[in-house]
């Protein structure tokens, strides 16, 4: 087995050492890790010190708007609107927030007059405070005591628990992480399959097919090929992995924590227009992401991607050993293999939604979509959402699947690497398979 | 004592047969010509004797054992027809990966490379990528790589196609040097000019059947049209040249072609001439060449369609 090693070496290294490796192993969690960034940064610097001039002719306001960081109320008494609004930025504010003499039950007319259109932040915290004022004024008026009214407000939230150890757990977290590894996993299958795809058409382009056959088999030299680009892929994974965990920890370093949880609540303001609502989603996040079983996925997630692309690398190899001369053939090959693919994926999408439907549940145990459905359910929990037996018949179907498409596309490929000239169908790829010997 | 002997050995497809019943030896230390036209199956053949395919039916013997690929693969040296390598790959690694392929170690591997590298006089290639050689440069690479783990059998496929006439002399002087330490030679062409200066022994294929082989001598011989070339100090009237021992095939600048008589003799052509006073300049037989017999024995095959 020596010979097959010299090959995944081969196959390995020509890969790794070329330059389009390395910049797209490290743009990638630049990428990622600049958009996880980048909304933080223009969170903090969009929001800069600004004074608001406040003429309030309604006498409603006064002392009731409260400053936040970076933003700071300044009541004028005496100045008139329309003279004002042409000059705030002189006195240095740079906004007006105007409030004429409203009527309490109909106020209107209130405006805000700034050099630039407002912040989407601004504005909502700006539309906040005006409402919380108003409401305020109404319930006095209503004869309402506000404390009373805080009293009997209700604000439970039903716990979801699945399984046998009452765990608790959140569908939109289950969503999120079920939908990114099924979208993962079928972007690996498409986009190393496609890999392999080329690597064996370049060889049997170029001839030098023929030239290893004569030393290895043909089998050693497809799976040479397959295992040595899975390896790519791992380090590719690996590399990311360690990348974007690192530049995550360096983020506090950049942004200090304060001003981190500045924008997120300001983020929260613009979203939800509360603080409050806000922290209890991050509170809660932080619990729901603990309640996932994280080694669990990740390592059903490395399962599923090794034996996925197993399973349709090879056909894709069998593809590669079909194409002659003309690139284009391989577009019309490809599609049966492509087909499935694309299948599971909408598969995947209806199973994150709907993780116990049947269709979702044989998807996820069918070889030819399981990596990306199974993959889609498991954040719900196991056992509950995905049955043990499910698991392991999945996993067993996956294996014997690729055993059996590697023992399909070992034959097709034994005969269609040397083969030149016309094109072949995969009819005739078929009668190569059943072919005895 | 033959290194290979190929017994009724047959490949078939589904719509044609491409070796049909075909056994030929070949001794240690020849050059064995494969001959035959396109499609005759000597590629199909080839790819038998080198491992690649099984087949159908018949035997192969490899230096007096039964062909076994997994093993006897590391002592034959294959340089297909159609050349490739890796464009992307440099030369020295692509040259060590094919060395080891071939089961050589990594350390083996680098001297043999070295020391061919050396005697070819491409040192200075040693990190260039492959798309930066000229064809012939490649092919000379690629010649390198089929006989650096030393073949007991090396196959050439139309090892010269491609080489200027320099390169190609290079490339013969290494295939004469291999042969007389030993190395056993099929050389597969069409090119029949380089058979008759390369080869000992020729094998005619057409249509997955053998035609004939045998050494190239006897075979000269066997297909000889009785034709003699004689030279003339004057050339003779029509009167002269009148007689039953030969006929005259063609007339030359200063003598002719002749063909000899059933029943008669070579001296009978020389006393014929010398009795005439006709003075001979020079006197040699006319054997076929191997164009010739290729020519004719595919012609007759092809009329017995």
């Amino acid at each position: 087995m020596n010979k097959i090693w010299l090959i995944i070496k081969r196959e390995f290294l020509t890969r790794v050492r070329k330059k389009s490796f390395l910049v797209l192993t490290l743009l990638i969690p630049i990428f990622i890790a600049g958009i996880t960034i980048i909304p933080i940064i223009i969170a903090v610097k969009g929001e800069d010190h600004k004074r608001i001039a406040v003429i309030d002719e309604s006498k409603l306001f006064t002392g009731q708007l409260s400053d936040s960081r970076g933003l700071y109320f300044k009541p004028l008494a005496e100045v008139s609107i329309d003279t004002f609004k042409r000059k705030y930025s002189e006195y240095g504010y740079s906004g007006v927030l105007y409030i004429p003499d409203i009527d309490i039950n109909r106020p209107s007319g209130i405006e805000y007059y700034s050099k630039g259109q407002a912040s989407i932040m601004l504005e909502s915290n700006l539309n906040r405070q005006v409402n919380d004022v108003i409401e305020k004024k109404r319930m006095e008026l209503a004869g309402i005591d506000k404390d009373k009214l805080e009293e009997v407000r209700s604000d439970v939230k039903v716990d979801f628990r699945s399984g046998e150890d009452d765990r608790k757990g959140s569908s939109a977290v289950a969503y999120a992480v079920g939908y990114a590894s099924g979208f993962i996993i079928y972007i690996i299958l498409m986009v190393f399959g496609m890999s392999v795809m080329r690597g064996v058409m370049e060889e049997k382009m170029n001839r030098i097919a023929e030239v290893i056959i004569s030393s290895v088999k043909p089998f050693q030299l497809m799976m040479g090929k397959i295992v040595g680009i899975a390896g790519v892929g791992l380090l590719q994974f690996l590399i990311w992995g360690v990348l974007i965990v690192s530049l995550q920890m360096l983020i506090p370093l950049f942004v200090s924590a304060d001003t981190m949880q500045a924008a997120s609540q300001g983020a929260a303001v613009a979203q939800n227009g509360g603080n409050a609502a806000m922290a209890e989603a991050i509170e809660k996040m932080n619990y729901v992401v603990g309640s996932i079983n994280w080694w669990l996925i990740i390592s059903c997630f490395i399962f599923y991607f090794l034996g996925g692309y197993l399973f349709y690398s090879a056909l894709f190899a069998a593809i590669g050993s079909l194409v002659n001369e003309d690139p284009h053939d391989a577009q019309s090959l490809t599609f049966p293999v492509t087909l499935p693919i694309i299948i599971g994926i909408m598969i995947m999408i209806s199973a994150v939604q709907n993780p116990n439907s049947p269709l979702a549940v044989w998807g996820s145990i069918i070889p030819f979509t399981s990596p990306m459905v199974m993959m889609a359910r498991l954040p719900y929990g196991i056992p509950g959402t995905v049955e043990y037996w499910e698991l392991a018949l999945s996993m067993l179907l996956l294996v014997a699947g690729f055993l059996a498409t590697t023992w399909v596309a070992g034959k097709i490929y034994r005969t269609g690497i040397l083969m030149y000239g016309k094109k072949t169908t995969w009819k005739e790829a078929m009668k190569w398979v059943m072919k005895k010997g | 004592m033959n290194l290979l002997e190929v017994k009724h050995l047959k490949k078939y497809y589904a719509t044609h047969k491409a070796v049909d019943d075909i056994s030929f030896v070949i001794p240690k230390g020849s050059i064995f010509g494969l001959l035959g036209p396109n499609g005759a199956g000597k590629t199909t053949l080839l790819r038998m004797i080198t491992g690649i395919f099984y087949p159908d039916e018949g035997e192969i013997t490899f230096n007096g054992r039964p062909f076994n690929p997994e093993h006897d693969i590391h002592r034959i040296g294959y340089m297909p027809e159609e050349k490739g390598l890796y464009k992307k790959m440099k030369v020295g690694e692509q040259a060590l990966y094919l060395a080891q392929l071939k089961g050589l170690s990594e350390k083996e591997a680098r001297e043999k490379v070295k020391y061919w590298f050396a005697k070819l006089d491409m040192n200075n290639w040693w990190n260039k990528k492959v798309e930066e050689l000229s064809k012939g440069m490649q092919q000379k690479v690629q010649f390198i790589a089929t006989i650096l783990h030393d073949p007991a059998l090396l196959i050439l496929d139309e090892p010269f196609s491609g080489l200027d006439p320099l390169n190609a002399n290079l490339i013969k002087q290494e295939i004469f040097d291999l042969s007389r330490n030993g190395t056993t030679i099929i050389f597969s062409t069409h090119r029949m000019e380089q058979v008759e200066e390369i080869c000992d022994r020729i094998m005619l294929v057409n249509k997955g059947t053998k035609l004939l082989d045998g050494e190239v001598r006897e075979i000269k011989q066997t297909f000889k049209q009785h034709l003699f070339r004689i030279g003339l100090g004057v050339i003779p009237n029509f009167a002269q040249v009148a007689t039953h021992h030969f006929s005259i095939v063609k007339q030359e600048d200063h003598g002719y072609t002749v063909k000899l008589s059933e029943d008669s003799s070579t001296n009978d052509i020389l006393r014929h001439f010398i009795s005439h006073d006709i003075p001979v300049t020079h006197f040699e037989e006319v054997l076929p060449t191997i164009n010739e017999i290729f020519i004719t024995q595919v012609q007759k095959t092809a009329q017995y369609e």
